[in-house]
């Protein structure tokens, strides 16, 4: 069914409209965020059973034939990173019920987080590479409103830096499109997949590849040109940094998986070796960065920069089982990292601080936040039985058959201090005792009820069981990963569905 | 900036806003085969009302506009989304081209279609969108 | 034409570029508004420059009389121009409100998120 492809992208923009029309009613608003993102999440999971059962899903939007018009496509990669959009956007809405500040709401915290998911699942639908900046473009304006809506003066300071860096990128992509477009007189994915295969030009092409490359190195937060990502991710409410830093620069990731397998394989050699070296120094330089932070949400902001560094990485080997670590490394750190920035933001209203000095005595009071630290955290660290364990194991074991020893050592040292930043947290945050300089502690020493606590502790629950289900239970998430590693490394069976008996 | 009172600013405004909403309505019709179209016809509009805002200030313009313009937006947005589910009650793809030819009394056949409904949704959609961005700006400088 | 609109659009990006490095975020929104213009200039530019008719086929015929021009990166570079319009009206939102909070227009005193 063809409607499956379009679903995750309408409902999010319908949501959005219906959203500000309704910008007076905040109860109204609230339920539809809450139901909406749920029913994005069906839809996305509809798409997903589609998908699996009957190969790459196309719609021609307006009935325009491939190449001519925009086509939705979703193959496993894309469909999958629709699932786990919706499961954020829910999270993440659930979350917002307690801890949006009223203002916020009034000035369109629901139709802006409705907006941006739009934009997230039409990047990973989009068919189209023209398409992919538009919906790039949707994406980031949402995320600019969403980022400033508030106005503190940290929140001004890192929308500057986000603004000028994305537009910036943003540019080179749009430059980057147009001679694609003077080269091979198509923009549609698949055609262009074609075209390349068969042009005489490796010189140009390498330009062309370098240029999609920092186009999306930017967007994704990758060495070097990062420093935009934790000077602002930390800035708006918890609930919408948290949506940030699960989603958005996997979006620049996504991105450079879909062009770096589907177009840019006429010389791996040189561009994934450019990708390997960036994918090292981006691991190294993000565990770095974090050991410098005293600030939880910027240490995970810099440990989001440095699992970039592994998603790269599995690209980068181009091998079936770097690949499906490399996806299977994605999606469950788009959890991870979702986890960590809520149970932070659990962590802010229990203590009314983020930054380690002022925290303590959570394990004390709050053994059960203690253990939803420890899922997220341990994952991220990459230690069994967790979802992290799996995906890093999957890409390390890619490199060492691959004999690159270099990058495989790099990521068991990122690996190693990665732990110890985790460490650092939990030692001073959980498990020394309460400062003693520390005020208003009731809520924590459950003198004063919080009643909109639950609302925060539900989808941490929920995602840290998900992230012990996948280490636990990781066949069909790792075969899922391989299925769509495959549909990666042979993308004739995409060309054929998008092109369709419009193939010469 | 902001100091309604000009004298000729404001006959002059009293003229052309309704010159403008005209013309910006003439310019979304004739959008879909000739130069024109939703975009533009928008912007045309919200000038208009910009231009009143210049002359009279926020509060009359707010007045003047009735309701939010966010809200205009959100129709808008709401528009344009719909416009793409007709083609399904017709087996095609979403965003497919429907198009209607009912006639009228006195008028005879007229053309509807739901490229149309789009255009009129991203006309709305820009009003909105500009006009919400001019207002506070116009209300972080008074 | 396409030697001059080669030089152009590259004296534009140098412009732009030589913007984006001042330290005023006055000239960095004007950095980054010449950043688009040069995009679409070369978009445009590298689609090839052809004198052509309207790309509208005459009715009853098959296929359009003659010479015509290219007609999608017409429409692409509109739409690439709307977006950056919409972009670039945020960030002036952005930055009127940034110099009412900072209080200044240079970005060296906007490095509170940076430590």
């Amino acid at each position: 069914m063809n409607l499956a492809v379009a679903l995750p992208i309408l409902l999010p923009l319908l949501l959005g409209a219906l959203s500000l029309l309704a910008h007076r009613r905040l109860r109204l608003q609230r339920w539809l965020g809450v139901l909406g993102t749920g029913a994005l999440l069906a839809a996305a999971l509809w798409l997903l059973r589609c998908v699996a059962r009957e190969g790459v899903v196309v719609l021609h939007m307006g009935d325009w034939q491939a190449p001519f018009g925009i086509t939705l496509a979703a193959d496993l990669l894309g469909a999958s990173m629709a699932v786990l959009t919706g499961l954020l956007g829910l999270a993440t809405a659930v979350y917002s019920l307690a801890t949006t500040p009223r203002g916020h709401e009034q000035y369109g915290h629901w139709p802006l987080l409705h907006l941006l998911l739009a934009g997230v699942t039409g990047a990973f639908l989009t068919g189209d590479i023209f398409n992919l900046y538009v919906w790039f473009e949707v994406m980031l304006v949402a995320s600019f409103a969403l980022l400033t809506l508030g106005g503190e003066r940290a929140q001004m300071e890192g929308a500057i830096k986000y603004v000028a860096l994305n537009l910036l990128s943003s540019m080179i992509f749009l430059s980057a499109l147009g001679i694609t477009y003077g080269l091979f007189g198509t923009l549609n994915m698949a055609d262009l997949a074609a075209k390349v295969a068969a042009a005489d030009q490796p010189g140009l092409l390498s330009v062309l590849a370098a240029m999609y490359m920092v186009a999306f190195g930017i967007k994704a937060g990758a060495f070097p040109l990062f420093f935009w990502l934790p000077a602002s991710y930390h800035t708006p409410p918890v609930a919408v940094s948290a949506l940030f830093a699960g989603l958005l620069s996997k979006v620049g990731v996504y991105s450079l998986y879909r062009v770096f397998t589907l177009i840019f394989t006429h010389d791996v050699g040189y561009t994934h070796e450019i990708l390997l070296w960036a994918a090292g120094l981006t691991m190294l330089t993000g565990v770095l960065g974090a050991l410098a932070q005293t600030e939880i949400r910027r240490i995970v902001s810099f440990q989001i920069i440095s699992s970039i560094g592994y998603m790269l990485m599995g690209l980068a080997l181009f091998t079936p089982l770097a690949l499906a670590g490399g996806m299977l490394y994605i999606g469950q750190d788009i959890v991870v990292k979702i986890t960590l920035f809520l149970v932070a933001g659990i962590a802010f209203r229990l203590l009314g601080s983020y930054r380690l000095e002022a925290l303590g005595g959570l394990y004390r009071y709050r053994p059960l936040l203690g253990v939803l630290f420890l899922i997220p955290a341990l994952s991220l660290a990459g230690l069994p039985p967790l979802s992290g364990f799996i995906a890093k194991l999957a890409v390390v074991r890619g490199a060492i058959e691959e004999a690159s020893w270099g990058i495989t050592f790099v990521a068991l040292l990122t690996g190693l201090l990665t732990l110890y930043s985790i460490i650092r947290i939990w030692q001073q945050a959980f498990w020394r005792e309460l400062p003693a300089h520390a005020t208003d502690t009731g809520v924590l020493r459950g003198e004063r009820r919080d009643p909109g606590l639950w609302l925060m502790y539900l989808p941490v629950a929920v995602l840290a069981g998900l992230i012990l289900l996948v280490g636990v239970y990781a066949q069909p998430f790792f075969g899922l990963a391989e299925a769509a590693a495959g549909q990666l490394l042979d993308p004739q069976a995409y060309i054929d569905a998008v092109l369709g008996e419009a193939r010469p | 900036m902001m100091q309604p009172g000009s004298l000729i600013l404001s006959t002059m405004t009293r003229l052309l806003l309704p010159l403008q909403l005209l013309f910006s309505v003439f310019m979304l019709l004739r959008g879909h085969d000739l130069p024109g179209g939703g975009f533009i016809a928008g912007l045309v509009a919200s000038a208009g009302f910009i231009l009143y805002l210049f002359a009279f200030g926020v509060a009359a313009t707010q007045a003047l506009l009735r309701i939010d313009p966010r809200e205009i937006a959100g129709a808008g947005l709401t528009l344009a989304v719909l416009s793409a589910l007709p083609a399904l009650l017709y087996g095609d793809p979403v965003f497919t081209a429907q198009w209607w030819h009912p006639s009228l009394p006195l008028i005879g056949e007229i053309k509807l279609s739901s490229p149309l409904l789009f255009d009129i949704g991203v006309y709305l959609t820009v009003i909105g969108s500009m006009l919400t961005i001019v207002i506070s700006l116009a209300e972080a400088e008074e | 034409m396409e030697p001059l609109m080669a030089v152009l659009v590259g004296i534009t990006f140098a412009t732009a570029v030589y913007m984006m490095l001042r330290r005023s975020i006055v000239k960095l929104i004007i950095g980054l508004t010449l950043l688009s213009n040069a995009a679409n200039l070369l978009f445009f530019t590298a689609s090839g420059l052809t004198r052509g008719a309207p790309p509208i086929i005459p009715e009853g015929a098959e296929q359009p009389a003659g010479a015509v021009a290219d007609p999608l990166p017409q429409a692409l570079i509109l739409t690439a121009i709307v977006i950056s319009f919409g972009v670039l009206a945020f960030a002036l939102v952005l930055i009127r409100k940034a110099y009412q909070v900072v209080q200044a227009d240079d970005l060296d005193q906007m490095k509170d998120t940076d430590t």
